[in-house]
């Protein structure tokens, strides 16, 4: 017998360089993930990531329920019922899945947080790269591409680094010419990706340092699928780091766990 | 009759021109620099040659800036761009006091007398102000670079930006557009928070004039209309703006080779 799917709650965060939809049931499970390249219209790239991800388990849209958005994004959707900043969602969605979570770093493409969660996964404090992109993750593609290797092979190239570079420069752009540098003085591509990996980390931990630093910390958002951004990570935090198995989603999914308390309470 | 020749190898475009012993200008060139720079440099220097119709034994010094003027193996020295922007914007300007350069990944000010530094500033810590931020704004909006200032210049109702991250202004633009904001509108907030950000760096040289405008973006119109705006005063701009570090340059190995002749 098939299994009902009735009342699929859908999670989307439109983040700026992709954008993630995660489908749960009522009982919190998650069903379908999808990611899509973010563009404007927002409410056309909604839809159709909405329907992506409904088709991978051919469940038809009548049967979402319920639609919560998060991301930058988040406001310029139509159709959804709900929205909460991603700050809240991230905390959210990383405390379900890690439930010793106390902090939470989030490293997308132009993002780059730091939050403190309370022990009902509730924010305490947050801070994050509002003015400058110092320490998100999206030029890492950049540097890829000039690298030429592909994005899904730098986390782990990172590993075999044997004398990791120095980026000095803050500013992801300047940051580029940096690596470009190294790359003409002949550092391996290596050594060149655990620097920006470590640099990234500095970046994370100063932030991290200003909500306070308490275990367990988790990782979200797309650089925590690189092993070398995690290596970087736990070893100048001197701890373990959590890392989802799908941390990009982790904003969506929280946004869609958060839409399911909320209803729940409504009922209750 | 000696020729000299500068090289600046830049972030993004290399150029080089070639200049007569009158330090008429009489070739350029321009190439992308790619990732390998000594050759750019070459292919360059080569690319005037040819404009030129010269050979290169009629080049009796080279003279190599920009961030990869080490790597101008074939020059005969090397030079910082700063002090070839100064001596290029003043012997092509000679009223020049202050120069404005906006390259591909910096935005610097500089402050001269009769061609030589007193003083400058430079974006060392942020991207903003470059034009690899006019690049990523390009790219968002699908409008080719070359249209970017005449269409900045139709703004009606320009928007607010609240940051010049060069990172984060992709997503900015993104949000414009699912608002409905017209193109020309962006480009116009775009510009003017770009020369804002210009004008206070350029501010702590001081701001006497002539100010010269020089490096890549002088080429963009709108920048240049925008940046007058914010002075209150009219710039040296010409034809040869994005060479003036190479021309600099060139004017440097022509001092250098006349002093070797005497």
């Amino acid at each position: 017998m098939k299994e009902s799917v009735i009342g699929l709650i859908a999670g989307i965060d439109i983040g700026s360089r992709a954008t993630k939809v995660a489908l749960i049931d009522r009982a919190g499970t998650l069903r379908a993930a999808h990611a899509t390249r973010t563009k404007p219209p927002f409410d056309d790239l909604v839809n159709e990531a909405l329907a992506q991800a409904l088709a991978s388990i051919e469940a038809p849209r009548s049967e979402v329920s319920y639609i919560i958005t998060t991301g930058f994004g988040r406001s310029s959707v139509a159709e959804r019922d709900n929205q909460v900043t991603d700050i809240t969602a991230g905390a959210y969605g990383a405390c379900v899945l890690f439930p010793n979570t106390r902090c939470v770093i989030d490293i997308g493409s132009q993002s780059s947080r730091a939050i403190h969660v309370d022990q009902t996964g509730r924010v305490a404090e947050f801070k994050s790269n509002d003015k400058c992109a110092a320490g998100a993750g999206g030029f890492v593609e950049r540097a890829a591409r000039y690298l030429e290797i592909g994005l899904t092979e730098v986390g782990d190239l990172a590993l075999s680094a044997k004398d990791p570079v120095t980026i000095s420069s803050v500013c992801a752009v300047l940051a580029e010419s940096e690596i470009i540098n190294h790359v003409s003085q002949g550092c391996s591509v290596e050594d060149i990706l655990r620097g920006i990996h470590n640099s990234l980390a500095e970046r994370a931990i100063a932030l991290l340092k200003r909500v306070g630093i308490e275990p367990e910390v988790t990782l979200v958002g797309g650089m925590a699928r690189q092993r070398g951004m995690v290596q970087a990570l736990s070893h100048m935090l001197a701890m373990p780091v959590n890392v989802p198995e799908n941390p990009e989603i982790v904003n969506a999914l929280g946004a869609a766990l958060l839409a399911k308390r909320r209803l729940e309470r409504m009922a209750a | 009759m000696p020729y000299a020749a500068g090289v600046d190898v830049g972030s993004t475009q290399t150029k080089c021109a070639i200049i007569d012993d009158q330090r008429t200008i009489v070739a350029r060139a321009l190439i992308e620099t790619g990732a390998n720079v000594t050759r750019a440099a070459e292919r360059a220097f080569d690319a005037a040659l040819a404009a030129a119709q010269m050979e290169r034994a009629q080049v009796v010094c080279v003279a190599g800036t920009g961030y990869g003027r080490f790597k101008v193996t074939f020059g005969d020295l090397q030079i910082t761009e700063i002090s070839c922007h100064a001596k290029g914007a003043c012997s092509v300007f000679p009223g020049t006091r202050t120069v404005i350069d906006m390259g591909g990944q910096d935005a610097k000010g500089i402050k001269v007398q009769d061609g030589e530094v007193l003083d400058f500033v430079m974006n060392d810590k942020c991207a903003a102000g470059t034009g690899r931020f006019l690049a990523t704004a390009a790219e968002a909006l699908s409008v080719p670079l070359g249209d970017l200032g005449p269409l900045s210049l139709q703004a009606k109702n320009p928007v607010r930006l609240s940051t010049v991250c060069t990172v984060f202004v992709e997503s900015d633009i993104m949000a414009y557009l699912a608002q409905g904001k017209k193109v020309p509108d962006i480009l116009g907030g775009i510009h003017a928070a770009i020369a804002a950000r210009t004008v206070a760096l350029v501010r702590r040289v001081g701001l006497e004039p002539e100010i010269t405008f020089t490096g890549g973006v002088s080429r963009n119109l709108g920048m240049v209309r925008a940046l007058e705006e914010k002075l209150g005063m009219r710039l040296n701009v010409c034809d040869d703006s994005h060479y003036m570090g190479a021309i600099g340059a060139a004017a440097f190995a022509l001092e250098r080779a006349l002093a070797q002749v005497a």
